[in-house]
C-alpha cells in the first residue's frame, strides 16, 4: 500500500478558510442557515467550518446538525457489511431552513443521494447546498456536483482519498492510497 | 459494531451479549427516527413479511406491524382463527405455502413451546419468535431491559424482581436470559403455585413476599397473571392475589429509595397494580410501549442484513 500526501496542515488551513469565506458571502447571517454534517466523517469538516465562521468571522449564531443515512443507503444488503448506523442530531429542523450539507470526500454521489431523502423526513428545506472538501470529479454515478468544493482531485477506481483530521488522527492531512 | 451472531431471533437463550449490545445501539437509532416528522426509513423495502399470529396478539402484533411498515418493508397478516389450520393442515405446510408467495421472513406467534425453533429448521426464511407457549417472548425482553438501560443508565448490577405468573410466563423467562447475560441480578416473586419447581438452577432468587422483595429490588417488572393459561386454580381469588401480591403506592412510598415499575402489558387494574402505581411517574410502562417499536425495528433490521 503507497500513499501520496494531496494536501498539507498549511493547504487545508487555507482551503477551509476558503470555505468558511464562501458560505460567509452566500449566507450572510446564517439566520436562516443549517449546516448538516454528514456521520461519521462529515461532522468534523462542519465542526472546523463553524469554528472558523464564529472566531475568524464573528457569525454569532451559525446552526450545526448531524445528519446519519445508514438507513437510506440504496447498498443495504446488497454488500458484505452490516451497515451500522451513527447518532443524528437534528433538533434545529429544516422546514424553510437553507440547508448545507456538509462531507469530507464526494465520491459516487451515492451517500449525498440518501442524505437528500434523509433531510426529507424532517420537513421540507428552502434549498439544499452540498459542500465537500474533496471532490473525486471523474467517479460519479449519479448526477450530483457540490456547490462550495475544497479541491478536486483526479483519482483511479483503486485509489482511496483519506482525509486525516487532528482532533482523531493526530494530523491534518489529506492522502491519496493506493489500495 | 458489527453483526448479530444469529440468523433467527428464536430466543434470548441463542444470543450473546455483544448481540444485546448491538440491538441496544441500533434501537436507539431507530427511536430518533420514530420521533421525526416523518417516521419512516426505506431499508427494508425490498423485503416481505409475514405475521402468523396462531394466538392472540394485540400489542405485539400492532408493535411490529408498525416497526416493519416504518422499515417500508411490505406487511402480510395472518391470524389462525381465519385459517386452514382449522380444516387440518400442518404448520410447516401452512408456512410453506406462505413462502411460496416470496415471502423473506416470519414472524410467528404460537402457543406451543419451540415452535419458531421447529419451524427454523424447516423453512428457508428468517424466523423471529413473537411468543411460544410458556417458552420465550425474546422483543418482549430486549425493550424490557432497553427501558431499564434508559431509565437507570445501565443493567448491569441492577437488582431486578419478577414479580407474578412466573410459571405460564414467557416474558420471564426471557426476561431472566437477558438480564442475566447483561450482569444484572435477578428475583422472582409470587406464590409458590405460580414459581416452578427448579427455577434456582437459573441462578435467580426466590422470594414469596411481595415486600422484601421490593425493598430488595431496584426494578420492579410485573406480570400480569394469565387465567388464560391455567388449567388448575393456583390461589383462591383474584381479591385474595391483589391483596397479597398487588402492589400499591403506599406500598411504594414506604421504600427508602425510587424503584421503576414496568409491566409488559395489557394490565389488570387493580390486580398486581394499583391505578395510583400505573398512573405514576415511577411506571415506565408508556415507555416501554414506544421501544418496542424501536427494538423491533432494530431487530428485523439487523436480521435483513443477514439474509
Amino acid at each position: 500500500m503507497s500513499q501520496k500526501q494531496l494536501l498539507s496542515a498549511e493547504d487545508l488551513r487555507i482551503i477551509l478558510f476558503r470555505l468558511a469565506c464562501q458560505l460567509k458571502e452566500t449566507h450572510g447571517d446564517f439566520s436562516k442557515t443549517v449546516l448538516v454534517g454528514l456521520q461519521p466523517r462529515g461532522v468534523r469538516l462542519a465542526e472546523r467550518l463553524l469554528h472558523i465562521l464564529q472566531h475568524h468571522y464573528k457569525v454569532a449564531d451559525v446552526k450545526l446538525s448531524q445528519l446519519d443515512i445508514t438507513f437510506f443507503r440504496d447498498d443495504f444488503r446488497r454488500s458484505d457489511k452490516v451497515l451500522n448506523a451513527n447518532v443524528n442530531d437534528m433538533e434545529v429542523g429544516v422546514e424553510n431552513k437553507r440547508i448545507v450539507l456538509i462531507d469530507d470526500v464526494l465520491y459516487t454521489g451515492r451517500s449525498i443521494r440518501a442524505a437528500l431523502t434523509a433531510i426529507d423526513s424532517y420537513g421540507r428545506p428552502e434549498e439544499v447546498q452540498l459542500l465537500t472538501l474533496i471532490d473525486r470529479r471523474f467517479s460519479r454515478h449519479l448526477p450530483i456536483q457540490p456547490d462550495f468544493c475544497g479541491r478536486q482531485v483526479d483519482a483511479i477506481q483503486n485509489e482511496r482519498v483519506v482525509v486525516c483530521w487532528q482532533e482523531e488522527d493526530n494530523e491534518d492531512a489529506v492522502y491519496l492510497v493506493n489500495k | 459494531m458489527s453483526e448479530l451472531s444469529v440468523k433467527h431471533l428464536l430466543g434470548i437463550k441463542y444470543l450473546t451479549e455483544a448481540d444485546i449490545q448491538l440491538i441496544f445501539d441500533t434501537a436507539t437509532q431507530f427511536k430518533e427516527v420514530i420521533n421525526r416528522p416523518i417516521k419512516k426509513v426505506p431499508s427494508l423495502r425490498d423485503i416481505t413479511i409475514a405475521n402468523l399470529f396462531f394466538e392472540n396478539s394485540t400489542r405485539t402484533k400492532l408493535s411490529f406491524e408498525l416497526a416493519q411498515k416504518r422499515l417500508s418493508a411490505d406487511v402480510i397478516n395472518f391470524a389462525s382463527s381465519m385459517s386452514s389450520l382449522k380444516k387440518g393442515e400442518t404448520l410447516i405446510d401452512t408456512v410453506n405455502n406462505i413462502l411460496s408467495m416470496k415471502v423473506d421472513m416470519v414472524v410467528m406467534r404460537h402457543s406451543s413451546p419451540g415452535a419458531a425453533s421447529f419451524l427454523s429448521k424447516h423453512v428457508d426464511a428468517t424466523i423471529i419468535n413473537a411468543g411460544d407457549g410458556a417458552h420465550e417472548h425474546p422483543t418482549q425482553a430486549l425493550l424490557d431491559t432497553f427501558s431499564i438501560n434508559e431509565r437507570l443508565g445501565g443493567v448491569a448490577g441492577k437488582k431486578v424482581v419478577i414479580i407474578g405468573d412466573i410459571l405460564h410466563s414467557r416474558v420471564a423467562l426471557s426476561n431472566i436470559f437477558a438480564l442475566q447475560k447483561l450482569g444484572a441480578e435477578v428475583c422472582v416473586c409470587g406464590p409458590k403455585t405460580l414459581i416452578p419447581k427448579h427455577i434456582t438452577s437459573l441462578g435467580v432468587k426466590v422470594e414469596t413476599d411481595v415486600n422484601k422483595a421490593l425493598k430488595w429490588c431496584d426494578v420492579a417488572n410485573v406480570l400480569r397473571v394469565q387465567f388464560e393459561r391455567m388449567s388448575a386454580s393456583y390461589f383462591p381469588s383474584n381479591r385474595e392475589y391483589a391483596a397479597f401480591y398487588g402492589i400499591t403506592k403506599p406500598m411504594l412510598d414506604a421504600l427508602d429509595k425510587e424503584i421503576v415499575i414496568m409491566h409488559p402489558g395489557p394490565i389488570n387494574r387493580g390486580v398486581e397494580l394499583s391505578s395510583a402505581v400505573v398512573d405514576s411517574n415511577q411506571a415506565i410502562i408508556l415507555d416501554q410501549v414506544e421501544n418496542g417499536v424501536a427494538i423491533r425495528m432494530a431487530v428485523l433490521y439487523l436480521l435483513a442484513a443477514k439474509n
